[in-house]
């Protein structure tokens, strides 16, 4: 009887903690994001669906930019990172730990600090950019603050090992023999690669992808520091929202749209690649 | 370090979406939706004081030989000097902590202990006047001065500081310094020389234009360009204002909140809104301020108490303190702002006189600078932000904060 | 981070497979090491100016080497009082995130039991839920029931996000214990606390050390989260994201470069630690 109890007892006091400081928070944000008011006089709850409508309709680019802001980054993380996680574990033999300690060796410095010394490295006319202006290799009034390549560049950066890591231990579990096999049978290094090695590596790119995207899309922190008016996300909007103006109704409607724009996301995006056999895909 | 991404099991990931769980989940939290119908009070309306309320607030309370402060960054000396000065002077430990860097941010952060009714760790504040200030006041948070403790204020404020119309009677608030927001422009780009608000809109500037993001700021620009007062508009100006800042956003390089100074000097921004104080610290022979002939806006940083502050008398100790023009000398001759104690200036002034090389050349600097002392007429072209009622600071702050987001 | 055993070094017998393979592999080496720089560019440059000497608030431009920052490290009081609130916050909530989390990835990992998907839902949400809408949520909850916010409020939430991954590491470790083991152990009398302590837990340290670690991590390096709870408290993160505005004083490089360091070596002790574990059995 006591061992059948065990689990749950186990699981008990984190399960409470997260109920109480996960589960809970994000109801009362539902129900403050249906509330009508303000500071002085109050929040009441109305049920005041107008929220959601009128944060997308004023809000609705912001939004869109911060999913394509996603994707993109996204897609600069995947494209990095492969490379470099396929070279650190097929080739880097007994050096794999190091190399993965040295790609992970940045990020023991703090996440604001990091993005504040891009900014500084990127000043239009600090060492950087400085530098190649003075000799000659870039146009005077080139910048790359205060664009999106900035902001996207800087979330890339700053979300890379997200998706180095899972990719890594997918591939890392490949024997190579199997490559080996397949190129026995006559196929190329690419095709070898691409039917053999990329589906089995799908895995860890999927885990990847949604550890990229999600925080990506509701970063703020990259935008504030790296970009200008015309790269705001909705993570600055719910920001100011939520600070400067203290529209907590606003404010908590934007998050959670947020929220259920994501988990949609990631719902459709398991369904799509779960139910599909990786192994099938390579047999295409 | 960042998060070390573990979920390197596909059939775990795919575990997760079983449909019963979900569902389970969904249904608890509908339920505590409906629970959760429980709003949040609204406590405004007390910005009137009467005397007995003022006696009793401050009846009973004494000195208790130690006082928190929370200011701006940039508002006292690196070491901290005339802290020093004052703990001498009346042996009152001060732990001073430069934790405000936004009007709104700050109100957002003491909003909700002090509708508790809870302390914020912190007996002195300092605001801005402005839409937070004024809901701090509404709201009731702040403590009622008591004037018979403030001696030293009654004498030697200046004029234009008692009863300011954001603050009738200095009933919660006396000045700590106030600023100028005009334009800065860097000569080593900028060959021209600037005088207008329109030349924040000069196309040939595209890219190199810098604004400020707080919507009071840039509010009140947009209506300098259209030529309305700020103090007397209405909210069809409003519009107007903001259809002219709209205009402008593909020239602005950035709405920024203080990091300008920053950008200016580097070179970033060739022409940006800038406060009178941060240029004239920065100290640079390029880059200049100038009050815009249309106009520019004065605001005022305000020492105030919060209700729920745990020495307030020696905080109101302090306040005075600063008003002593030789104490208030020393501070402005570092913070480089407007005082609100006219007085100080002959006072630097023969501090100049006394001092030697750098030392003398930049108190000179510092007596006869109209960033400091503002002349008559500089003074007569400067408008304050318009004082907004709880329905006018939504439709207001629905109006200018989408400009600074880029919409 | 655990090391594997590298793959057997089969022989390759076609001479056509060895010559290809240092082609290839040189290739995405140097793509490799130029991936590394990027990276490490702007903490290379965040050091450097830690050295500067510089006089003006803003620490652009390099006017010299001094290690006088070093020596001024602790001289603006409210930045030390923000790396203390930082390192307390994150020792005391790596302590009580990783009792809890041991005890869930240990029961995810070694029992079967109803709930145990609802369980791994919970988790999922908690590691992939954005940051923004955590620290949102929490503060729609202090809002409403009036919490006062501060180093009480930042300290929930960091043993709160953190519970997940702590969970994750030790029930990676956990399902792959041999359950034989254990049972062994009972056979010889022992109880189920005395199995724990002797048999389970140090079976699971290595999890547990890696979880506690990451956890510490998580916490001393926390924005968004805090931003949102934090109230009037500062911690070192926010301390630098407020002073982006006004000018990032060189005690902020120092400071920066020592926390880096410090975590560097740790991760270097971890690194030996293990392969030397791993090279033991």
């Amino acid at each position: 009887m006591r061992r059948r109890l065990t689990p749950y007892l186990m699981i008990l006091p984190a399960g409470l903690w997260l109920a109480v400081f996960f589960v809970v928070p994000l109801v009362l944000m539902a129900s403050l994001s249906l509330q009508e008011g303000n500071l002085v006089d109050g929040f009441r709850q109305t049920f005041h669906w107008q929220n959601y409508t009128d944060g997308l309709s004023t809000y609705g680019d912001k939004f869109t930019r911060s999913l394509w802001y996603g994707l993109l980054a996204t897609l600069a993380c995947v494209a990095i990172a492969y490379p470099v996680a396929y070279w650190i574990a097929f080739k880097a033999g007994d050096r794999k730990s190091t190399y993965l300690f040295l790609l992970l060796l940045p990020f023991f410095v703090s996440f604001v600090l990091r993005t504040v010394s891009w900014k500084f490295v990127l000043a239009d006319n600090g060492i950087l950019l400085g530098t190649l202006k003075d000799w000659g290799l870039l146009p005077d009034d080139f910048h790359v603050l205060q664009t999106s390549f900035a902001v996207v560049a800087g979330l890339a950066y700053n979300f890379l090992p997200f998706m180095v890591l899972p990719i890594y231990v997918a591939l890392e579990r490949i024997d190579f023999r199997v490559v080996e096999a397949a190129q026995d049978l006559y196929a190329g290094r690419l095709q070898a690669f691409v039917r053999v090695v990329l589906p089995l590596s799908l895995p860890g790119v999927f885990a990847g992808v949604i550890m990229t995207f999600v925080p990506i899309s509701a970063d703020y922190v990259n935008a504030a520091v790296l970009g200008g008016p015309g790269n705001t996300m909705i993570g600055n909007v719910i920001q100011t929202e939520y600070f400067n103006n203290s529209n907590y109704p606003t404010a908590s409607a934007l998050s959670f749209t947020l929220m259920a724009i994501l988990l949609v996301g990631i719902f459709l995006y398991a369904r799509v690649l779960g139910t599909r056999d990786v192994l099938e895909a390579a047999g295409r | 370090m960042s998060r070390h991404p573990l979920s390197d099991d596909p059939a775990f990931l795919r575990g997760l979406t079983t449909r019963r769980d979900a569902l389970r989940l969904f249904g608890a939290a509908g339920a505590g939706l409906a629970l959760a119908a429980c709003g949040v009070e609204g406590q405004g309306g007390k910005d009137k004081v009467t005397q007995s309320d003022v006696q009793k607030f401050w009846a009973g309370k004494t000195k208790n030989g130690t006082l928190n402060w929370a200011n701006w960054p940039g508002y006292m000396e690196d070491d901290r000097a005339t802290i020093k000065a004052f703990t001498k002077a009346t042996g009152i430990r001060v732990d001073y902590k430069e934790v405000i860097q936004e009007n709104a941010e700050w109100f957002g952060k003491i909003e909700a202990p002090l509708r508790a009714g809870q302390s914020i760790d912190f007996d002195l504040m300092v605001m801005s006047n402005g839409i937070q200030l004024e809901k701090t006041r509404q709201l009731g948070y702040l403590a009622p001065l008591d004037h018979s403790k403030l001696p030293n204020f009654a004498k030697h404020a200046g004029p234009s500081y008692k009863n300011p119309s954001y603050d009738p009677n200095n009933a919660f608030t006396i000045p700590y310094t106030s600023g100028i927001t005009g334009i800065a422009y860097n000569t080593k780009y900028v060959d021209e020389e600037i005088t207008s608000v329109q030349d924040l809109w000069n196309p040939r500037y595209k890219g190199k234009i810098g604004m400020m993001g707080d919507s009071q700021e840039l509010g009140n620009f947009g209506m300098f360009a259209i030529g309305v007062d700020p103090e007397k508009s209405t909210p069809a100006d409003w519009k107007k204002a903001a259809a002219k800042l709209r205009e402008q956003q593909g020239l602005v390089r950035k709405y920024y909140t203080q990091d300008y100074a920053d950008a200016i000097s580097k070179g970033d921004v060739w022409l940006t809104m800038a406060w009178s104080g941060d240029v004239y610290s920065l100290g640079l022979d390029d880059v200049k301020f100038v009050v815009p002939k249309e106009g520019g806006t004065l605001w005022t940083d305000n020492m105030c108490i919060p209700k729920t502050a745990a020495n307030p008398v020696d905080a109101i100790t302090l306040m005075d303190w600063l008003y002593d023009p030789r104490n208030n000398a020393t501070l402005t001759e570092f913070i480089n702002y407007i005082t609100p104690v006219p007085a100080t200036q002959q006072i630097v002034r023969d501090d100049a006189a006394k001092a030697k090389g750098d030392e003398r050349a930049e108190l000179e600097r510092l007596a006869s600078s109209p960033l400091v002392y503002p002349s008559a007429a500089d003074l007569a072209r400067l408008r304050r932000y318009r004082t907004l009622t709880q329905a006018e600071e939504t439709e207001y702050q629905k109006i200018f904060t989408p400009i600074a987001q880029g919409s | 981070m655990t090391t594997t055993a590298p793959a057997p070094a089969d022989a390759r017998t076609p001479a056509v497979k060895r010559r290809r393979r240092p082609r290839n592999g040189l290739g995405l080496r140097i793509y490799t090491w130029l991936v590394i720089a990027w990276l490490v560019l702007p903490i290379a440059v965040m050091i450097l100016f830690g050295f500067n000497d510089t006089t003006s608030k803003f620490n652009f431009e390099w006017e010299g080497f001094t290690l006088k920052w070093y020596a001024r490290l602790f001289d603006r009081e409210d930045l030390t009082t923000a790396l203390v609130n930082s390192l307390t916050i994150a020792l005391a909530s790596t302590v009580i995130t990783t009792v809890l989390g041991t005890l869930v990835g240990l029961a995810l990992g070694r029992y079967a039991f109803r709930g145990k998907g609802l369980s791994n839902l919970v988790l999922f949400a908690a590691i992939s839920s954005p940051e923004l809408v955590m620290g949102a949520s929490l503060l729609s909850m202090f809002v409403t029931l009036n919490t006062p916010r501060g180093y009480g409020t930042i300290l929930v939430s960091h043993v709160m996000f953190s519970i997940a991954f702590v969970a994750m590491t030790v029930r990676a470790r956990a399902v792959g214990l041999d359950p034989s083991i254990e049972e062994a152990a009972r056979d010889l009398g022992a109880g189920p606390w005395t199995t724990f302590r002797l048999v389970t837990l140090p079976l699971v340290l290595p999890g547990v050390i890696s979880g506690a670690l990451l956890a510490f991590a998580l916490s001393i390096d926390d924005f968004i989260i805090t931003n949102f709870t934090s109230g009037s408290t500062v911690t070192f993160p926010l301390w630098v994201w407020g002073s982006t505005r006004t000018g990032t004083p060189p005690q902020v490089n120092v400071m920066g470069t020592l926390l880096f360091a410090a975590g560097a070596l740790i991760a270097v002790i971890n690194l030996v630690a293990s392969r030397r574990r791993a090279r033991r059995t």
